[in-house]
């Protein structure tokens, strides 16, 4: 690797690569988390480790992981939302600023926030310094493992055009993933970011975050007054009802 | 904070070592001749250097661990690992020249003393510059840590210069010392019962983005089971007892050895009789460093339960 190490984070980045999470349509099913794990265990770096799969305390590192939140309106009955949570790509990132030896650092060509496994020392500071919980130490491998916006399929030319994009995306089954240059004011997810009121997580810790989640959409509010209830069954029907009703009733 | 015992270890025996070497660069009164300018300076050493390889313990690999002096521009732990080598170095350095003509060389103990407050700083600032843990990010983990790291090597010399002097002074400076650095402790304290991720506006409806929308909830972890960030960042254990162990850093690592000074130094007793109280304030310290980091809520939590998670 021909990188210099530095842990100074760049002036600014070319692009501003990141996801769009749309919080109104992930169900919830995991499927991002899956296809994550299955893609980065074999991708960039070292595996991702599962110790005691299946036993009673089974542990392992993580790149994305799905929380589900309860959200309770003063005036609507509570909702669920699903979260999504990987890294977030962040323009001022601190967990890159605090690394002793230059293993985290920000793509200034495209603002990728990476992990170089042959110099971490596993200290776990950038861990503690990211508010998000973006940053998993791997218990076999004692190197950090976070996100790496699937750097080795975004730019793979050996694989077909269509999946050139993070495996949480191209997995997702309901489009509730998306993926672009945040920095371009004009692509697909900017303008998706616009449209939707796309927000920043945790905005007071200052991070700048590069991935934005899209709010649920605001859901319909039933009229509890007029809601409508279910006709009593005819007692005595008329007709043929009636007629097979009473040829029923005769057999006894 | 997971309060691993390696880096609680090392934060409290370097304070002391760093602490003593700057009573030994400061030109701070000690024996004279060749056993003391071996012995002293090498317990400073020793104390410090026992720190820093427990803090290697808690490194997933330690074989790396000199890549760490090559960040210095932006990592506080990378400007930690370099002060703490030439101070060292600086001390040897100064160690040979005190055993070799007996002089005890200003103008190389000046930089010593100076290296070693730099040291213990870096090593505070590690955490004070933790934004994502309401509790450390603040000036007084410094001070603290300097304090601290001060009084035990003052203890620590004052101890050791019993063998020789018969003065009793420095046992009254100690009084002062324990108390005023204590009193920043009970300062810290306070400021962290009403410093919490909600009073600097972190709640888990910011690290959600929902609270627009209505009051949030977690109702399912990501899976069953813990993780890293769970075991590492949502530690609660430490909770649950603060009061108790507050009280007890305060009686062990506060209490006693003041009595120990005050005795002396009423009773004009030798000073030998402040090591016993060096040992009390360490272990008052290892307390306190516990509670430093057990107490300490991180953002992360945020993410899984909110307060008290």
């Amino acid at each position: 690797m021909g990188r210099k190490p530095l842990t100074s984070l760049p002036q600014s980045t070319d692009k501003s690569l990141g996801l769009v999470i749309d919080l109104d349509t992930c169900v919830g099913c995991h499927a991002c988390v899956i296809s994550c794990k299955e893609w980065n265990t074999g991708g960039y770096g070292s595996p991702l480790a599962d110790l005691d799969p299946y036993g009673a305390e089974p542990v392992g590192s993580f790149l994305n992981r799905i929380h589900t939140f309860e959200v309770t309106p003063e005036d609507a009955p509570a909702s669920i939302v699903h979260f999504p949570k990987s890294c977030l790509h962040c323009a001022d990132a601190p967990c890159v600023t605090v690394c002793p030896t230059g293993a985290s650092y920000k793509r200034s060509e495209d603002g990728i926030v990476l992990v170089d496994e042959s110099m971490c020392i596993g200290c776990g500071l950038c861990a503690w310094a990211c508010p998000y919980g973006a940053r998993e130490m791997d218990p076999v491998e004692n190197v950090m493992k976070k996100c790496t916006l699937c750097v080795d399929r975004i730019y793979n030319e050996n694989i077909p055009e269509v999946d050139r994009e993070p495996a949480c995306v191209r997995t997702c089954p309901a489009g509730a993933r998306h993926f672009g240059d945040l920095a371009d004011p004009n692509s697909d997810v900017s303008r998706l970011v616009a449209e939707r009121g796309g927000m920043d997580l945790m905005p007071e810790m200052g991070t700048a975050p590069v991935n934005k989640y899209l709010p649920p959409r605001p859901k319909i509010k039933p009229d509890c007054t007029s809601a409508p209830t279910v006709a009593p069954a005819a007692e005595n029907p008329g007709g043929f009802l009636g007629w097979l009703d009473q040829a029923l009733e005769k057999l006894g | 904070m997971h309060p691993a015992i390696s880096v609680i270890f090392f934060t409290v025996t370097s304070g002391a070592g760093f602490g003593l070497m700057f009573m030994i660069g400061a030109g701070f009164p000690l024996p004279t001749g060749l056993a003391a300018a071996f012995f002293i300076p090498a317990l400073a050493g020793l104390l410090s250097v026992a720190g820093l390889i427990s803090s290697t313990f808690h490194l997933g690999h330690p074989e790396r661990a000199w890549r760490a002096f090559s960040q210095w521009r932006s990592s506080w732990l990378s400007r930690e690992g370099i002060a703490a080598v030439a101070t060292l170095s600086l001390l040897g350095l100064y160690a040979l020249i005190w055993m070799i003509s007996g002089e005890r060389l200003a103008w190389l103990g000046v930089p010593v003393a100076a290296g070693s407050l730099l040291t213990v700083y870096t090593t505070a600032m590690i955490y004070a510059q933790l934004k994502t843990v309401p509790h450390w990010h603040t000036a007084l983990t410094p001070l603290c840590y300097l304090l601290f790291s001060l009084t035990s090597g003052f203890l620590l010399a004052a101890g050791l210069n019993g063998f020789v002097s018969a003065s009793s002074r420095s046992a009254g400076i100690a009084v002062l010392a324990i108390v005023v650095t204590w009193a920043c402790k009970y300062a810290w304290w306070k400021r962290a019962e009403t410093t919490s991720l909600e009073a600097t506006g972190s709640t888990m409806e910011t690290a959600t983005g929902l609270g627009s929308i209505g009051r949030v909830r977690l109702l399912e972890r990501p899976h069953t089971g813990e993780n890293y960030l769970t075991k590492e960042m949502v530690h609660v254990i430490g909770r649950k007892h603060a009061a108790k162990l507050r009280m007890l850093a305060l009686v062990i690592g506060a209490l006693l050895p003041v009595l120990i000074a005050l005795t002396v130094w009423l009773a004009a007793a030798s000073t030998l009789w402040l090591v016993p109280a060096f040992i009390a304030l360490t272990t008052g310290l290892f307390i306190e460093r516990w509670l430093f980091f057990a107490e300490a809520e991180h953002a992360v939590s945020l993410y899984y339960g909110g307060r008290g998670a």
